[in-house]
């Protein structure tokens, strides 16, 4: 073995199945004998976006042809469950008394066929009873109507009530030479997996088996077995191949929970899929804020004060989205920059809309676009290049915890060589020279070019550390657990890298174990970019120690002191130091471990704290300035993770976030009508980014190692949308700069864009 | 009804609803679950497979408008355990990741060759716009198609 094989652009192993006989997703589990003669399950949901429920009538559905059993939720005993962090709001699994959004489940059908389950959905009548359709979220917070009315309000989470100080207005800015407020609007977006949900279910000999969807299997079991009445040991999930996930698919959502119940009901296992229309109202959707943002300085461009109130709109419901304001976006309000003074109040809301959770950067990607708009308006405001403006502030860098004036303390940072990177990749002087004579020609299509640095959060959620096994087959294999779950990141190839860098067991000869409960008991999934820091550490840590096991069976067999035992590793073979010759193989060693259990070792490794990758962007954009239309005409992206497992990795998802981001910023939102209905509910209509909106994306590599863990290394799975966002953006806004334009709000549509050039709202 | 046609160089036949789709009966009928579904709009294109040697949305077809036509699917492609070249090319360049829209990708990108065989970057995304992705950024993809291309 010549070297190391970390650090190498190693080809995926999961590949050949995936291109050619597929994957094997939870829709595809047609041969699977534990779910033999299962029935399907529809699910009727509402089609108000605020109503009390007068009655609903079943019995058309139920004489449909096909039908095995139809649900309500009094049918099934069901009582309103309390959210995790607000007991105050309250729902059952179906809706019962009362509608909050549409999409909301309301009945569930159990049919013979999946075609006879929908068309039977369509019979179900729901009499309601319409309230006001509280879909704006400032318009919510300072309605009298409370869609919960248990509440009081509708503001259900606020950083004054957690103690943390409230903002205290223009005072704050008493001494700058330059105050610039706007109100920014971070907009609700579709997560999207291009797999929709999807789950089946059987009982065996006492104990739910679940498959499921979901990019944490273990969080899943959890959640289903407290939903069911069951011990989590009486539950089993199982993680088919997992079509995408992006944070929509991390919990467990009530049509997941209510399988098990509603199996047991018929006596028989059962399967259901969501439709994509349905997916796209009761999937959870992300981001959705309002931000109220002031910042002040200099007029030589130093920042000296920034505040922002952020409304975060949780949806119908209190779930993962309507904490992030306050634990993600907050802390992350400084970004890049030395600030020396700060306040961030959040304000979590709910609406008559689909409930908010964790989408690719969740709560990150908010905090970033929030304080680089910012920056570009004060850099606006005093006339000086967006560029220099954050060179002037950034963070000197630094190997020692960094802590921000908000309170969060960054691993290590390098800011000004990731910003200098990008602008050279970018060849910044040149597009500002080509950006001055359009402007000057008065060109159609004029040149937008946009800067952001940012730093993220990675490995930040709890649990902090991932459970790892590493065990030894008889004929030399190694068979690796894990806790992490992958979802298109490579996992397999990664972990199986990891674990070949310790053992010399060649990778081909190594399988990898993830996502089924009973195998895998315990584990934190896959999200906030945690996998590779925790879930790979963890691989690579008792790899080594399984090494250190093999010496002592090897020392025994050979009859040698444990510290004089070497491994080769490029034949996977022990021996005394000196003498090749006399060797034992992995399979031996494993045979002779036999009495003692086997040749393997588990352990839960944890970390010491999150990561904190960081970055800088340049997008360049053409704006015609007749129709507003945007074209993304290049992107550089010069993202640090740290040490770099594999590059191939990398560079894939670095490219899909800077999709991400870019569709964010100028294409992609959620939209309802005034009576709260969605109108963007299916892919036709709702904007999803397409390989012919896309630029070729220029990757441009830094590692700055981190000493958070053994190998350095931190997130990646997000750092590309968190960075990409802005800089669209912000590349739009500055292409109108000369025209007297400092803000156009997400995404930046041809209309937006038009309007904005036409002085309309 | 009775339907017949040639999947992947097998004669199949078989017995569906008038209102089965293609990709019902190639996943359901077949158990050819390698073609995805991705939309209920025609819109993602991960059911792509080839009808008649074209590329077809095999969600806008019925399974009986199929009748008699040879379909190829994902698991058609490779010959005697070898990778078609766009197979190749979507491995060695990191085309996919989660998976899902790659079979339909995959198909369609080797329509997109068969029209036109050394397309430009800009054709090849112009040719994909109707597969859609959420992983990849299309970055990879787009250079497998124009790796393909030139192998």
């Amino acid at each position: 073995m010549g070297g190391s094989i970390l650090g190498n652009r190693v080809l995926r192993k999961e590949d050949p199945k995936f291109l050619t006989v597929g994957g094997k997703y939870v829709d595809d589990l047609l041969d699977e004998s534990l779910l033999a003669g299962a029935l399907h399950v529809t699910y009727a949901r509402s089609t108000v976006a605020h109503g009390n429920i007068r009655s609903i009538d079943t019995s058309d559905a139920a004489s449909m042809p096909g039908i095995v059993a139809v649900f309500t939720g009094a049918d099934l005993g069901l009582t309103p469950q309390p959210a995790t962090f607000n007991p105050m709001v309250a729902r059952s699994a179906l809706a019962m008394d009362k509608v909050r959004y549409v999409g909301e489940p309301i009945v569930a059908i159990i049919s013979e066929t999946r075609e006879q389950g929908e068309d039977a959905a369509e019979m179900v009548i729901v009499d309601y009873d319409i309230l006001e359709a509280l879909t704006d979220i400032e318009k919510a917070l300072t309605s009298s109507i409370h869609i919960y009315e248990s509440c009081g309000s509708n503001a259900v989470f606020d950083t004054t009530a957690l103690g943390m100080p409230d903002n205290t207005g223009d005072a704050f800015f008493e001494g700058c030479e330059v105050v610039v407020k706007q109100r920014v609007l971070n907009q609700r977006v579709a997560p999207c997996p291009l797999e929709v949900r999807g789950a089946a279910v059987a009982w065996v000999d006492g104990r739910l088996y679940q498959w499921l969807s979901t990019q944490h299997a273990q969080g899943a079991r959890d959640s289903i077995a407290a939903a069911n009445g069951l011990e989590a040991s009486q539950v089993r999930v199982i993680t088919p191949d997992v079509g995408g996930g992006f944070g929509a698919k991390i919990g467990s959502y009530p049509e997941e929970q209510l399988l098990g119940r509603l199996s047991k009901e018929v006596g028989k296992p059962l399967r259901w899929r969501e439709t994509r229309s349905e997916s796209m109202m009761a999937l959870g959707h992300g981001r959705a804020q309002v931000q109220y943002l002031t910042i002040g300085g200099t007029r030589d461009g130093h920042v000296t004060a920034y505040q922002m109130h952020v409304l975060q709109d949780c949806g119908a419901w209190f779930d993962m989205g309507a904490i992030l304001a306050p634990f993600m976006t907050r802390p992350m309000s400084s970004g890049v920059y030395a600030i020396p003074k700060i306040e961030c109040r959040t304000t979590s809301v709910i609406t008559n809309t689909t409930p908010v959770v964790a989408y690719r950067g969740a709560g990150r990607p908010e905090a970033t676009a929030a304080i680089e708009r910012a920056m570009d308006l004060f850099a606006a405001e005093i006339g000086m290049d967006a560029a220099e403006v954050r060179r002037k502030n950034l963070i000197p860098k630094f190997d020692e915890p960094h802590t921000t004036v908000i309170g969060q303390t960054y691993d290590v940072g390098d800011y000004e060589v990731a910003l200098d990177k990008a602008l050279t990749a970018a060849n910044y002087k040149d597009l500002r020279a080509e950006q001055a004579r359009r402007r000057s020609a008065v060109d159609v299509k004029q040149l937008g070019i946009g800067v952001s640095v940012y730093v993220e959060i990675t490995g930040g959620v709890p649990p902090m550390g991932e459970t790892a096994k590493v065990e030894i087959t008889d004929d030399g294999r190694a068979v690796v657990y894990t806790g992490t779950s992958p979802h298109g990141q490579g996992h397999a190839t990664a972990w199986s890298m990891l674990t070949s860098e310790q053992t010399g067991i060649p990778m081909d000869n190594i399988e990898l174990v993830w996502g089924d409960t009973d195998l895998v008991p315990s584990g934190g999934g896959t999200m906030g970019s945690r996998s590779l820091q925790q879930g790979g550490v963890a691989v690579f840590k008792v790899a080594g120690q399984v090494v250190d096991k093999a010496k002592a069976v090897a020392a025994r067999l050979l009859e040698a002191n444990e510290e004089d035992i070497v491994l080769d590793r490029d034949r996977g073979a022990f021996h005394v130091a000196g003498t090749p010759a006399v060797a034992k193989t992995w399979a031996e060693l494993a045979v002779a471990s036999k009495a003692e259990g086997g040749l393997k070792h588990e352990e839960m490794h944890s970390v010491s704290g999150a990561t904190f990758p960081f970055g800088a962007h340049v997008s360049v954009v053409e704006v015609d300035t007749e129709t507003g239309k945007v074209s993304l005409l290049k992107q550089i992206a010069c993202d640090d993770a740290g040490k770099v497992l594999n590059p191939l990795l990398l560079d894939g998802q670095i490219h899909g976030g800077v999709a991400q981001g870019a569709a964010q910023a100028l294409l992609e939102e959620v939209r309802y009508d005034a009576d709260g209905n969605p109108v963007t509910s299916n892919l036709a209509d709702y904007a999803f980014i397409s390989a012919a909106e896309m630029p070729d994306i220029q990757v441009v590599h830094m590692e700055t190692p981190t000493f958070v863990n053994p190998l350095g290394v931190k997130g990646i799975g997000e750092s590309g949308t968190i960075g990409s966002t802005p800089a669209v953006q912000s590349a739009v806004v500055d292409a109108l700069a000369h025209l007297g334009i400092r803000h156009i709000d997400m995404p930046c549509t041809p209309m937006r864009v038009w309007e904005a050039l036409h002085g309309r709202k | 009804m009775k339907v017949s046609m040639k999947v992947n160089g097998v004669s199949r036949d078989g017995d569906v609803e008038p209102r089965t789709l293609l990709v019902q009966y190639v996943r359901e009928h077949l158990g050819l679950t390698g073609t995805n579904i991705g939309c209920d709009t025609s819109s993602c294109g991960a059911c792509t497979v080839h009808v008649n040697g074209e590329s077809v949305k095999s969600c806008t077809m019925l399974a009986v408008q199929a009748d008699g036509c040879d379909v190829v699917t994902i698991e058609g492609l490779a010959q005697g355990g070898e990778m078609h070249p766009m197979q190749k090319a979507f491995m060695e360049n990191h085309g996919l990741q989660c998976g899902y829209c790659t079979p339909g990708m995959v198909m369609a990108a080797i329509s997109i060759l068969k029209e036109n065989p050394s397309p430009s970057e800009e054709d090849v995304r112009i040719g994909l716009e109707g597969n859609l992705c959420r992983c990849t950024g299309y970055h990879n993809i787009v250079k497998s198609v124009l790796a393909a291309a030139k192998s």
